[in-house]
């Protein structure tokens, strides 16, 4: 199983603190699963121009082909200005309009202040839907107070990210399954 | 409708058409040469020529997985290979080349033809001819807009006066050689949506209209707005024909299309849009109501009629060889369209 980590800003560490405990709840639970961590304050994505996404060079190509191999993707972001920050949209608008289909899509976002905690229903998942992904319907919603330099501190937060981590592998390998069996009664 | 070259009481036109697909074969992982590809077009056309279909046509597509880029050479060669089917472009992207050789290339071929050419001028859906040959993307709409102009103007003027943003200007220009009858069938190839479909209707022009698949009624919407354009502007929608077109397999029965073709569609998609064909979608194409032209002889037949009587349209053409179909499932297919399909097409559609 391909999992592929989206920590979706260029600012701050706190997005990519929450993604490194996942990742390392992940690679416990998990030894056998292919895990790659794309943080977008390490690469240069240019803007999409329109073009398909594996006609891009560099890191651009490399991102976009990466999430497009996953089976699952964990995306991790912070909340911009209401919404998800511009970086992050960007990887969205440089892939086709089914790039999600048969791909699982679990969330965790950090933030300032709980009045964003419906930001993912409002801003990400309408957007991942549309994209066809099959959504891990309860996300991790971090805020700043959980953190205390780079280090998370609230055990219901650790819980959390233990859970979805479980929920993502899980509901990757049942769907699987699922669509096995039903492309399996086509014939074709 | 005469002056398009049709005749709607003789029923609906059958085509066939090819962009020039060069995609491995999925089902056994190599690719024939460009060589090899280009031979076997010129060889079905014959077979569709002699089976008595209406239409061939060639497509152009600058970028891997293609080899009809240079389509009008290729038409050329399918002139004198054949004896009385009409020969035309699927699309000849107009926005990257100049109308006036364009006009110069199927006037030429419409007289070694013994008047049998027509151009389908596009956009191009894939944009790879822009930067190869020079063009700004950004320029999309306006560079077709101003060549289609001028490439209509070139039908009907014998001598042509005109200027523009994209080319040089023309003073009392002369175009050589004439076609037979001094004009060419023009068609605007029309994508889904109903934008270039209203475009066509303003100018007067013939629509060829895809249907890729999906529910064959979404694309009414479409002829509608271009029916209601023709009107809005004067023309009579009685003398502009409609063309369709659409992905084709058939074999002597559904199971086998789809599972002959199905490997075919999902490469194809794979290399071309970045992501395969859901299983699901496909199992639903040969409903008769979805466009997607996949099924037993009679399944097509359904969808044929069906989409004949949505949609009124003069003529319907097949892709055949998407995603690196083999050249001996393209001659299969001829013949099942010959002996099975058209007949019953035709005896439904003709008037008299």
């Amino acid at each position: 199983m391909k999992i592929v980590g989206l920590s979706g800003s260029k600012v701050g560490s706190k997005t990519r603190t929450a993604m490194n405990y996942t990742f390392k709840s992940m690679s416990e639970k998990y030894p056998d699963a292919e895990l790659t961590l794309i943080d977008l304050a390490e690469f240069d994505v240019q803007f999409s121009d329109g073009r398909n996404y594996w006609e891009y060079e560099g890191d651009t190509k490399y991102v976009s082909e990466t999430i497009m191999a996953a089976d699952a993707i964990i995306i991790g972001t912070p909340v911009f200005q209401a919404s998800i920050p511009g970086t992050l949209k960007n990887i969205f608008d440089l892939l086709p309009v089914n790039a999600f289909r048969d791909k699982v899509i679990s969330m965790l976002v950090t933030a300032g202040t709980p009045k964003h905690y419906l930001m993912v229903e409002q801003q990400l998942k309408p957007i991942l839907a549309y994209m066809k992904a099959q959504i891990v319907q309860t996300y991790v919603f971090i805020e700043e107070k959980d953190f205390h330099r780079k280090e998370i501190t609230n055990d219901d937060v650790l819980f959390r990210i233990e859970r979805l981590v479980e929920d993502t592998v899980v509901l990757t390998d049942t769907y699987k399954l699922i669509r096995k069996a039903k492309e399996a009664e086509y014939d074709f | 409708m005469k002056q398009y070259r049709i005749d709607p009481s003789n029923g609906l036109e059958f085509g066939l058409y090819s962009i020039g697909d060069h995609t491995l074969n999925p089902f056994t992982g190599s690719r024939i040469s460009a060589e090899q590809r280009i031979h076997e077009l010129i060889e079905a056309s014959k077979l569709a020529d002699e089976a008595g279909l209406d239409v061939f046509a060639v497509g152009e597509s600058h970028q891997t997985y293609f080899t009809t880029q240079a389509h009008t050479v290729i038409l050329g060669a399918i002139a004198q290979a054949t004896k009385r089917i009409k020969i035309a472009s699927s699309a000849t992207v107009l926005s990257t080349s100049d109308p006036v050789r364009v006009y110069e290339d199927f006037a030429t071929l419409d007289l070694i033809s013994n008047g049998r050419a027509e151009i389908v001028a596009g956009r191009g859906s894939r944009v790879g001819a822009y930067s190869l040959l020079g063009y700004d993307v950004r320029d999309y709409e306006e560079l077709f807009e101003e060549k289609l102009e001028l490439l209509l103007k070139l039908n009907t003027e014998e001598k042509v006066t005109w200027e523009g943003q994209f080319r040089a200007p023309l003073e009392n220009a002369s175009i050589l050689p004439q076609p037979q009858n001094g004009h060419l069938p023009i068609w605007r190839a029309v994508g889904g949506p109903p934008a270039s479909a209203i475009k066509a209707g303003i100018a007067g022009v013939p629509m060829m209209l895809t249907t890729l698949g999906g529910p064959a009624i979404n694309f009414k919407g479409s002829v509608e707005a271009y029916r209601e354009a023709l009107e809005r502007s004067g023309f009579d929608t009685k003398e502009l024909p409609i063309a369709t077109t659409s992905l084709f397999y058939t074999a002597e029965n559904s199971q086998d299309a789809l599972r002959e073709y199905y490997p075919h569609l999902n490469l194809g998609m794979q290399a071309l849009r970045g992501g395969g064909y859901p299983k699901q979608q496909f199992a639903q194409a040969i409903d008769y109501r979805d466009a997607l032209m996949i099924g037993s002889p009679q399944q097509i037949i359904e969808k044929m009629l069906y989409q004949y009587e949505l949609y009124g349209h003069q003529r319907f053409m097949a892709e055949i060889d998407f995603g690196g179909v083999p050249f001996d499932k393209i001659a299969k297919n001829i013949e099942l369209i010959a002996t099975e399909i058209l007949p019953a097409v035709k005896k439904f559609t003709t008037k008299n």
